[in-house]
């Protein structure tokens, strides 16, 4: 069985825009998918209605499926319980997920406490574990902290925990990477690459950057303008675009990547 | 050919920051026309600092910034207009650079009303080929900001930048902001201004992707020092620094197809 069953859907604004326009697919259990696009083609307003978090006054039509709850239309109170156990969301902005004024040991207590109804010493332990899986050095004093005394690698490592913190089956991860250095990008794409298959999750990977998600996953959708215009491996997609809009995309992925790589190979020649 | 801007051993420290602890230390580099110039460096790594000290915005704690040969001495009103419109900038996001109240026509003529270089038809003539050699039809001066995309308005920045004929164009960041399909039109645009315009670049960026597509020089700073510098390709191809090598395995790749 699918764990997500995503069937036409369609995501309105306020003013009666469509901005997401009949898309439909499905994620199995452990499997992993990109979504890729450029701001405006619907990528994240797909991700946010896969857990029922659409922007005040955007509404979903159609069907989404999750782990078996039609999320399209059900009142707030079902969601709840899939939230973070059964599908957590990790945003391209830490600091949205955290609380500034609560420090990070807490805020990961929270749901390990309600999801493993762990307390006192024990709950502590399992916070540090958490962190530690992360891998935060010092996780002692990173309980003890909080989120703006942190750099910005170290909230997306936090924000992790927490999204992991109930054992969730689908990780849906949004532009994680998009606010970080490049080397702190690379640490947290292998970190995120290595609890994901420790743990058999399935994941969506949102982004702009088609290398960026061929280090998270093989398969890919591209979306334009609310359409999902092409799907295939990413191997498929840059070699041989169906699409018009993912030729020329690739396209300009490939010319910055080419000047790139001239640049190494002239200099390792020279 | 000598240096149309420079930095010579220049330092800066931030008030209230701890005694001995500089932003940028002991820096010197020089802009060579025709050599478009990278500036790489993560977060804390001096790189916007050093931006601001070569526009004249931070004086230097020691050192000095140089400009055409001398010293630049933000007093000297005659040679602070020359600097200014020899010396031009563009800022990583084109929504929070351009004000939203005035037309295109306006911004973009702004530095030739405001460095005197000319008025009435004259000035219309150098805003439309401005807006011309960044791809955009005189026609847009009518229009608000708010009616275009992020790559039009990062081009409208840029038309801004160049109106004054400028020798330099100091660049923040100038495609992060950008999708990818603008992020490469951008690069090809500001690629083409070097050679039609005679114009420099020094493009401050965390992208090393971007630097190897746009410029002949790079310099790699980590906290607030030149770690590495040369031509790109030796930069990019033969790192002499681990930290170099470093930050160039951690640039995501395509996969080979």
């Amino acid at each position: 069985m699918n764990l997500l069953e995503v069937a036409s859907l369609e995501v309105t604004s306020p003013d009666g825009v469509a901005r997401v326009k009949d898309v439909s697919f499905t994620v199995a259990p452990g499997e992993r998918i990109g979504l890729i696009g450029e701001s405006g083609s619907g990528k994240s307003l797909t991700a946010f209605a896969i857990i029922g978090l659409l922007p005040s006054g955007v509404t979903a039509a159609g069907s989404i499926v999750l782990d078996g709850t039609q999320v399209v239309g059900a009142p707030e109170k079902h969601l709840v319980p899939l939230r973070g156990r059964v599908c957590a969301f990790i945003f391209q902005e830490p600091l949205t997920a955290l609380d500034p004024l609560m420090k990070l040991g807490r805020q990961l207590a929270e749901p390990i406490a309600r999801h493993q109804g762990l307390r006192g010493a024990e709950l502590r332990r399992a916070v540090l574990e958490a962190l530690e899986e992360v891998r935060l050095s010092d996780p002692e004093r990173m309980a003890e902290s909080r989120s703006y005394e942190i750099s910005g690698g170290q909230r997306q490592r936090v924000a992790i925990a927490m999204a992991l913190a109930c054992r969730p089956q689908l990780l849906i991860a949004d532009e994680p990477t998009t606010a970080l250095d490049v080397t702190v990008q690379s640490e947290v794409l292998t970190l995120l690459d290595r609890l994901v298959a420790d743990r058999g999750m399935a994941l969506i990977f949102v982004s702009h950057d088609l290398a960026v998600v061929s280090r998270m996953t093989d398969h890919a959708i591209v979306m334009r303008a609310g359409e999902a215009v092409e799907r295939g491996s990413i191997a498929q997609l840059l070699a041989a675009p169906k699409h018009p809009y993912t030729a020329a995309f690739a396209e300009s992925a490939r010319r910055i990547e080419a000047d790139f790589a001239a640049a190494i190979d002239q200099g390792r020649d020279g | 050919m000598s240096a149309i801007l420079g930095l010579e051993d220049v330092s800066y420290a931030y008030r209230g920051s701890h005694p001995g602890q500089l932003a940028v230390e002991g820096v010197s580099l020089d802009v060579v026309p025709g050599q478009n110039l990278g500036l790489v460096g993560e977060s804390g790594s001096g790189k916007t600092t050093l931006l601001r000290m070569l526009l004249g915005l931070l004086r230097p704690t020691s050192g000095r910034v140089i400009f055409d040969g001398a010293p630049l001495d933000l007093r000297d009103r005659g040679q602070v207009r020359h600097f200014r419109r020899s010396v031009q900038t563009v800022f990583q996001d084109p929504y929070s650079s351009l004000d939203p109240r005035q037309r295109v026509g306006r911004i973009v003529g702004e530095p030739v009303r405001s460095l005197r270089i000319a008025s009435g038809r004259a000035a219309e003539k150098m805003v439309a080929e401005a807006l011309e050699s960044v791809g955009l039809s005189a026609a847009v001066v009518s229009h608000y900001p708010h009616e275009f995309s992020g790559g039009q308005r990062q081009r409208i920045a840029i038309a801004r930048a160049i109106v004054s004929r400028p020798r330099v164009l100091l660049a923040d960041e100038p495609v992060s902001a950008l999708d990818v399909i603008t992020r490469s039109q951008v690069i090809t645009l500001l690629a083409e201004l070097g050679s039609r315009r005679d114009l420099t670049v020094l493009m401050v960026s965390h992208d090393l992707g971007v630097v190897g597509a746009l410029c002949e020089r790079t310099v790699v700073l980590k906290a607030g020092r030149i770690v590495e510098e040369g031509p790109t390709p030796q930069v990019f191809g033969d790192p002499s620094e681990p930290y170099t090598r470093q930050l160039l395995s951690a640039v995501p790749r395509l996969p080979q197809v």
